[in-house]
């Protein structure tokens, strides 16, 4: 069995956690096996998920599973695997699931791919399965050769698809171990899509000239429905948040579509933002180097260029 | 209150990131001629740079452990040289995130560490994977991208980057933690630290055996992009157009 760990908040699930139970309906059928997906916690909108291919929903509920700690879900899902005989673990590649990742695998003494992308390949008792390195500079093939195997998957990889429906959610007990770390708080951002889920981004970098300007590039963002980003000497000159910072020392994103305004394109930059399905490239420089990793590319001025694109956005949107 | 603190900090050997990345023809392996090797920048910016600064207002030391050859030493000696006490260095060519982990745990065994400190990843395989692996191994405490930590005695309160915002957590000593931007700010080694390294101590020893359950098998570069195609400043509309029919993402 393929058990998918399905990451959700006050009982409501995420587009990650149904990128997951897609991926591992589908690696189930690969293997010939079912798929379960497992929350934690508050269960109450989680029966949906059979909705994204689950076989079976199932979920543990204690109140020391609100809140996420690495020692404790490691013990509930590795419990749920040992209980329903699972021996391929699917966990989104998000800061929760990272932070499981290893531990899931030390504790089941399993083989491990983080941030895999694309389905496995399977070679007898062995999978195959791909992830970028060197920071999106390269890829590499894994093979996993232990029975027991998990794998984290990288975000936007595939489209959730709807192709069951919702299911009875089943609970499951299992030994927790006491907490050892206490949550004291969690504060959000709300109504702003996150980057890593973000499907589009608007960058901007030393183009800007100065804070002062963001003014145009949360008006495309706004227009176009994107998450807004910088480059690192942006974020080191504190015109913008750390958290905004893309590239290899940055946040990794890989949206459908990534427009960089005034961003010249070091290797380092682009190390964090090129598996982006598209890039538009904005800058008045022709022999920028992010040209050469573009799909699209204008030359301008960008204090003219963004505005008319943002016009246009409009004027397509309204259309 | 302060405590003095046992600090273990590890770190991988990583290009340069401004490396190109290649491979030998038949992508079985890194191609490393001429790739110049720098210290994780996770590790040697904000692990290490945060495991001293808790020394230095708290008392105790800060190890810098790594797992690799000896052409891992002026590294090592970098890590001295911005402040690290001693160093121990496990002789192996690491092939898997679970070797390491494993290297990381038996030398954490031999001594109790108060903090074990790791970056949020290595930005070559980037699996961040060896810090939950090690506290698993070590049954201890995890707190990952961690971009904040203050230390009261025992009790440390820290920030931790999560989708979309910040969670604020307390745990106690001994834990694991992985370090993430903002958790300090990058040291550059003085004269007088590079001349005092050269006298702190380094330790090498013999890895453990464990298999890799894990391994990759082959490399490849990622598809190039066709030529960017070009459009006119005074003309989004095109662009809209093509971004809506031809790439389909808006």
């Amino acid at each position: 069995m393929v058990l998918v760990f399905a990451e959700s908040q006050q009982g409501q699930c995420k587009k990650a956690a149904f990128e997951a139970v897609t991926y591992g309906s589908q690696t189930a059928r690969l293997l010939g096996t079912q798929c379960a997906a497992l929350t934690l916690g508050d269960a109450s909108n989680t029966g949906h998920l059979g909705r994204y291919g689950a076989d079976k929903v199932f979920n543990i509920s204690h109140h020391s599973l609100e809140h996420f700690d690495s020692q404790l879900y490691t013990a509930a899902i590795a419990g749920a695997a040992e209980q329903l005989g699972a021996t391929t673990i699917v966990l989104a590649h998000t800061a929760t699931g990272k932070s499981l990742l290893g531990r899931l695998a030390v504790r089941l003494n399993a083989g491990s791919v983080s941030g895999a992308k694309g389905l496995p390949k399977v070679q007898g008792a062995n999978l195959m399965l791909s992830k970028g390195v060197f920071s999106g500079k390269a890829i590499a093939t894994y093979e996993i050769n232990s029975a027991m195997k998990v794998i984290s998957i990288a975000g936007n990889e595939l489209k959730p698809m709807e192709t069951g429906s919702d299911l009875p959610v089943e609970a499951i007990q299992v030994q927790l171990p006491n907490p050892r770390v206490k949550v004291l708080e969690v504060r959000r951002q709300e109504g702003i899509v996150p980057l890593p889920e973000a499907e589009i981004v608007v960058s901007a970098g030393r183009g800007m000239k100065g804070p002062e300007n963001w003014g145009i590039v949360e008006d495309l963002a706004r227009e176009i429905g994107a998450t807004t980003a910088c480059s690192r000497p942006v974020a080191d000159a504190h015109w913008r948040p750390h958290h905004e910072h893309v590239g290899q020392t940055g946040v990794a994103i890989r949206p459908n579509l990534y427009v960089a305004i005034g961003i010249s394109g070091a290797i380092q930059h682009l190390a964090g933002v090129n598996q982006s399905k598209t890039i538009v490239v904005i800058n008045k420089d022709p022999e920028a180097p992010f040209f050469k990793a573009a799909d699209y590319g204008v030359v301008g001025d960008l204090f003219e260029v963004v505005p008319k694109l943002t016009a246009a956005v409009k004027k397509f949107k309204a259309g | 209150m302060t405590t003095s603190m046992k600090i273990l900090v590890s770190f991988s050997k990583t290009p340069d990131t401004t490396s190109k990345i290649s491979f030998t023809e038949d992508g079985k392996s890194f191609n490393s001629n001429g790739i110049t090797y720098i210290m994780n920048p996770y590790d040697e910016w904000y692990a290490l740079v945060r495991a001293l600064e808790i020394v230095e207002k708290n008392g105790g030391t800060v190890t810098l452990l790594h797992v690799g050859d000896a052409s891992s030493e002026q590294l090592i000696r970098k890590g001295l040289a911005i402040g690290a006490h001693d160093a121990i260095r496990v002789d192996a060519n690491p092939q898997s995130a679970l070797f390491i982990a494993r290297q990381i745990a038996a030398v954490a065994r031999e001594e109790q560490y108060d903090l074990l400190f790791f970056g949020k990843e290595s930005i070559d395989y980037n699996s961040s994977e060896v810090g939950a692996m090690v506290a698993e191994l070590l049954d201890l405490p995890f707190v990952s991208y961690v971009s904040r930590l203050d230390l009261e005695g025992n009790t440390a309160r820290l920030e931790r980057d999560i989708e979309g915002g910040v969670e604020v957590l307390e745990v106690q000593t001994p834990f694991v933690v992985s370090a993430a931007k903002g958790l300090a700010e990058q040291r550059i080694p003085n004269m007088m630290g590079i001349m005092k390294a050269k006298s702190k101590p380094l330790k090498v020893v013999a890895p453990e055996q464990t298999p890799d359950l894990s391994t990759p098998v082959q490399f490849s570069l990622p598809a190039g992009k066709g030529s960017v195609k070009m459009i006119s400043p005074d003309d989004m509309e095109e662009l809209v157009r093509l971004l809506h029919e031809e790439a389909k993402v808006i």
